[in-house]
């Protein structure tokens, strides 16, 4: 079992590097062909595309996606994988799951903080923009939390800082791209 | 205050909601945080990681983000230069940008509250916000060290003034205060009564549940 984690070039990406490295899970290079691809989720959308195409994983996501290989994105990395969002005055996605980020509009934004996902318990949540899609499987406070579709699992909550509640998100995500 | 890597860890492991890592003297001794600490202490931690104390450019953001941190607070640099905010946000996204205000009387002091500004801390909260600041993380040096509670007239006021989250700190005894101060506030800092008994952690979320206070 491996794990690609798609470097960009932005924010944090050692977290869950670190958070993997916890479940024994050993990380490759190789983000075509690895068990699982991560799309780490931190920076601003226009900088993580640019980033992702500089260094060929847009390609090489896509191609996993056609596929079959899961991949994981991570807040802005779920973003990423739909068609457009908003931020940055629009920016175009890897269009892998139909939909589109837009900016949140009710409570204070950014959107920082520990919230119950419906039945699921309390995740870390760090965001000003959400997916508005026909494919969320779980929301919190109304927002679009979680997402499936295809060989792509989405969350907008950050599971490698939810403490043992999201080591273990993690963990269902490996067994996931066991199966 | 002893080894701020196994200390991190324990809150991490213990229920903290997050971590605040300040190297408070930073700018008046002229350093810069400790990347290498940072990277010992995120290794050990499986919550969200705030660092500051002498982030003076982007690139001392970078540093510490790549070495695991999730967001830079910036204080005395974005007072003397408010672009560095904006800078900051357009690089790492506001979501990552705390900005921290140490205020006395509701004036804005800078330099590890040794020096004055022009500021209001109202007004300053308000200019951080608009150049991108993701969170205020808002200290009373008159309430800090007391004990008495959170200064809440100082955090309302800030918390109503901006529509980015706050954080108060300075004055927690007990956990009543703590149950005020996020009636106003959305989220509170805890330092002295946790350093000298780790395990008061515990007891004060059971505490704070009892009175009412959602917590994860």
């Amino acid at each position: 079992m491996n794990v690609a984690i798609c470097e960009y070039g932005a924010g944090n990406v050692r977290s869950v590097r670190i958070a993997f490295a916890r479940l024994g899970v050993e990380e490759t290079d190789d983000v075509r062909n690895a068990d699982l691809a991560v799309l780490p989720g931190v920076g601003s959308a226009r900088a993580a595309m640019d980033g992702l195409r500089a260094r060929g994983h847009d390609a090489a996501l896509r191609e996993r996606f056609a596929a079959e290989r899961p991949i994981l994105g991570i807040c802005l990395g779920l973003q990423l994988a739909l068609d457009e969002t908003e931020e940055d005055g629009g920016v175009t996605g890897l269009g892998l799951v139909p939909g589109r980020a837009t900016r949140l509009r009710e409570g204070r934004v950014p959107r920082i903080g520990w919230a119950e996902v419906e039945d699921r318990g309390a995740f870390y949540f760090a965001h000003s923009y959400a997916a508005e899609t026909q494919h969320a499987t779980a929301f919190s406070e109304g927002v679009v939390a979680e997402v499936r579709y295809g060989p792509l699992l989405g969350c907008q909550f950050h599971p490698e800082k939810s403490g043992a509640l999201g080591a273990r998100y993690l963990e269902e995500a490996v067994s996931l791209s066991r199966a | 205050m002893g080894d701020p890597v196994e200390l991190g860890g324990r809150y991490s492991d213990e229920g903290a909601d997050e971590l605040v890592f300040l190297d408070v003297k930073a700018t008046l001794d002229g350093r810069r945080t400790l990347v290498e600490l940072v990277g010992r202490i995120a290794e050990r931690l499986a919550i969200p990681f705030t660092v500051g104390g002498g982030v003076r450019a982007v690139g001392d953001a970078q540093e510490l983000l790549a070495a695991g941190a999730d967001k830079v607070a910036v204080n005395s640099a974005a007072l003397e230069r408010p672009a560095l905010i904006t800078e900051l946000a357009a690089q790492l996204g506001s979501q990552a940008v705390v900005v921290a205000i140490d205020a006395e009387g509701g004036a804005v002091r800078t330099r590890a509250g040794t020096t004055d500004t022009e500021w209001r801390a109202v007004d300053w909260a308000r200019e951080a916000e608009e150049r991108g600041a993701g969170e205020i993380l808002l200290t009373s040096i008159d309430a800090d060290g007391t004990r008495d509670g959170y200064d809440l007239e100082l955090t309302g006021a800030v918390a109503a003034a901006v529509d980015v989250p706050v954080i108060a700190s300075g004055g927690a005894g007990e956990a009543s205060h703590v149950a005020d101060a996020l009636e106003v506030a959305q989220a509170a800092l805890l330092a002295s009564i946790l350093h000298e008994d780790p395990a008061r952690l515990g007891t004060l979320r059971a505490e704070l549940r009892e009175l009412g206070v959602a917590l994860r």
